[in-house]
């Protein structure tokens, strides 16, 4: 019998008189102790927290690409990440999404997965949906059948064969296609896209996956003006019922979309706060500008 | 589509179907060639009309029909999935090693030593059937371990293989030693497959008499049969969502993990059902050549199958049957007419279609027309919106 039954229970014997609920927090889970049942494959974000990084320590033939990082990030959060070069943003990501090991610290996806138990594919099905800084989409497919291929299903050999889209799939399907501005060209091949399009096609799968994360190495690399404003605009919708990490380089892009920003250098966390803040800092005008 | 949702305007392109209209067409025509056509032309039309089709052309026809088979099953691996295997000469051995020693038996004591085992035991001075053999009796045993036996060995290397994530040359370089290496297993005596000279001097099949014309042509039209057949399952595949994950994988691998795919299995899936092509192929190809032996795996014979893909075209299915029927006929006609200039010839060519065909005989065929289709949505995309209007707006 769950906690939760339990309580029912009292409450309904008890009438009014029940005794409310102890041990509550603010973020409306309860203090550690009172045990909850672990759903596998479910994310428990009652503790306030999607992402949980400690202590991550890599490197890579003795360079330090990330070296004691902590950082968390709350459920519908939208956090931007920022830092020099070689700050350790992809190599970050590389972690959570199971393609590189660290040699140690923790990672956990909501309170209960840690994702150093899991690889590429599963953490993908646990929901955490990543795009890359180079626009990786299948260029022999068209624009279709590359978000059919990311769209949330059964992903084995024998359903893939006798797959079949039902119509609440195409609504789906149609909904991101028009979400992406790709609605007029359905039938086109991903390579014919230019830079700009193809960047949104891989933020359509992505939203095809429907992640609770989603991971993206700078996503409006390459797009125009007015694509970067789309762009900014789809982030700030998405806000709220997912979680985003936004790893960028464009600091008005940033100053449209952020709230909390990162900064990153030499694998750990400099400086956290607002995109003023942050600018603010000492450490950080030192790090973008030289010593 | 129900009218009440708000997306319904957008189209969403049909699935393809299985084969287009005149596909079926063409399909049907080969479909009666093979099983009509042929037959009688080979077996009523006398001798001396020019209508009529040799032996010796019916018996070349039926090789390069088993040969398109590999060639189809090559495309499967290399043309859709982007993992060129130089081992599937070995596939192809061990089906018709199989179907040899199943023919072996049927010997009986008609062998030069009339005895109960083959010829070849008797003179190793053997005196019973080792255990490998003990199901060559059966010829029901026989077809389940066709492509029991190419299917198993696939799938154990392959798992491997692909778990180990070993890609690209790396893994053509072990396929080619793969192949190698049995090749030099078979060669030897004491592993029981007739040494270096294989299998050979077949009498029987089921009973019946080997070498008459009729069971010739039966066995034609059974690899023509199998052909059309792989055929279908290739475009099925292919047309399915699985064989659009393979392109996927072929295109861009760690995009289709990102996105949930584990591509062991599928790599695995597509890689044994095309070993698995490939010992059909064999078990067809050696009642009708009537020998097999372990230079059938050596290495060159696994890179001529590639060529025949390349030749013909990748990714398109039909493109490597076609390339098949080019390289063997100009095979069989040069070595006839000029023996010493054939392997330049095979070289000059894979060359040329490297460098100036990419997607072979039928990717030449094909592109002016895909070249319109292009055009076409271009003028569909550029007359309905306004935000590409812009894009070539702001362009210049």
């Amino acid at each position: 019998m769950t906690p939760d039954l339990m309580e029912e229970g009292v409450r309904r014997v008890g009438g009014a008189e029940a005794p409310a609920p102890q041990g509550q927090t603010a973020s409306g889970g309860r203090a550690a102790g009172f045990s909850r049942v672990a759903v596998p494959g479910e994310v428990d974000v009652t503790h306030g927290r999607i992402l949980y990084l400690e202590d991550v320590h890599v490197s890579f033939d003795g360079f330090k690409a990330i070296n004691g990082l902590n950082l968390d990030i709350a459920p519908g959060e939208l956090r931007c990440i920022i830092g020099p070069n070689g700050a350790g943003k992809t190599t970050m990501m590389d972690i959570i999404t199971g393609k590189t090991r660290p040699d140690r610290g923790t990672v956990f996806f909501g309170s209960t997965i840690d994702l150093l138990r899991h690889n590429e594919p599963q953490i993908a099905a646990l929901g955490i949906g990543r795009k890359f800084q180079k626009p990786t989409v299948f260029e022999q497919l068209t624009v279709f059948e590359n978000l059919e291929l990311a769209l949330k299903t059964h992903k084995g050999v024998a359903s893939s064969m006798f797959f079949r889209l039902d119509s609440a799939q195409s609504d789906r399907l149609a909904e991101v296609l028009r979400t992406i501005h790709l609605a007029h060209q359905p039938a086109r091949p991903a390579g014919e896209l230019s830079h700009g399009q193809k960047q949104w096609l891989e933020i359509g799968m992505l939203l095809m996956q429907d992640p609770k994360l989603l991971l993206l190495d700078e996503p409006v690399a390459g797009m125009t003006d007015d694509e970067t404003a789309r762009t900014a605009e789809l982030f700030l919708s998405l806000k709220g019922q997912h979680s985003l990490m936004v790893v960028e380089h464009d600091m008005s892009f940033i100053r449209t979309i952020s709230e909390k920003v990162t900064v990153l250098c030499d694998g750990a966390v400099l400086a956290e706060g607002t995109l003023d803040e942050v600018q603010g800092d000492e450490r950080v005008i030192e790090v973008y500008l030289g010593r | 589509m129900t009218t009440t949702t708000p997306f319904s305007s957008i189209q969403l392109p049909a699935p393809a179907p299985l084969l287009t209209r005149g596909g079926w067409s063409a399909f049907i025509v080969a479909l009666i060639v093979v099983c009509a056509v042929a037959p009688v032309l080979n077996l009523w039309v006398p001798a001396g009309s020019p209508l009529h089709l040799s032996d010796y052309a019916v018996a070349l026809l039926g090789k390069i029909m088993c040969y398109a088979i590999c060639a189809l099953a090559m495309d499967l691996i290399w043309g859709y999935t982007g993992i060129l295997s130089l081992g599937h000469g070995l596939f192809f051995a061990l089906g018709g090693y199989v179907m040899g020693m199943y023919l072996m038996r049927q010997i009986g004591r008609d062998g030069n030593y009339q005895s109960e085992l083959p010829d070849f035991m008797v003179f190793l001075d053997w005196k019973e059937l080792p255990w490998h053999w003990a199901l060559s009796d059966s010829f029901f045993a026989t077809l389940v371990l066709v492509v029991a036996v190419p299917g198993t060995v696939a799938f154990v290397f392959g798992y491997f293989a692909f778990r180990s994530r070993i890609k690209g040359v790396y893994f053509s370089i072990i396929t080619q030693a793969m192949t190698y290496a049995a090749m030099l297993l078979f060669f030897r005596n004491e592993t029981g497959f007739g040494g270096n000279n294989g299998f050979t001097d077949f009498k029987r099949i089921l009973g019946q008499p080997i070498a008459t014309p009729t069971m010739r042509m039966l066995l034609f039209v059974l690899t023509g049969l199998a052909l059309l057949g792989f055929f279908l399952l290739g475009r099925w595949l292919v047309r399915s969502k699985f064989g659009r994950v393979l392109q996927a994988v072929r295109d861009a691998e760690t995009r289709v993990m990102f996105s949930g795919y584990s591509p062991l299995p599928y790599k695995l899936t597509i890689w044994t059902i095309s070993a698995m092509m490939c010992g059909v192929a064999g078990a067809l190809y050696v009642p009708q050549v009537g020998i097999i032996n372990p230079g059938e795996m050596s290495a060159a014979n696994s890179i001529e199958i590639a060529v025949w893909a390349a030749v013909g075209g990748r990714a398109t299915l039909i493109g490597p049957i076609v390339g098949a029927f080019i390289v063997n006929g100009a095979k069989s006609w040069l070595t006839v007419t000029a023996p010493e200039f054939w392997l330049y010839f095979l070289g000059a060519l894979f060359i040329a279609v490297t460098l100036f065909l990419p997607n072979g005989v039928v990717g030449l065929l094909r592109r002016p027309r895909k070249a319109a289709a292009t055009a076409v949505i271009e003028d569909a995309t550029t007359a309905n919106t306004a935000s590409l209007r812009k894009e070539e707006g702001a362009a210049p």
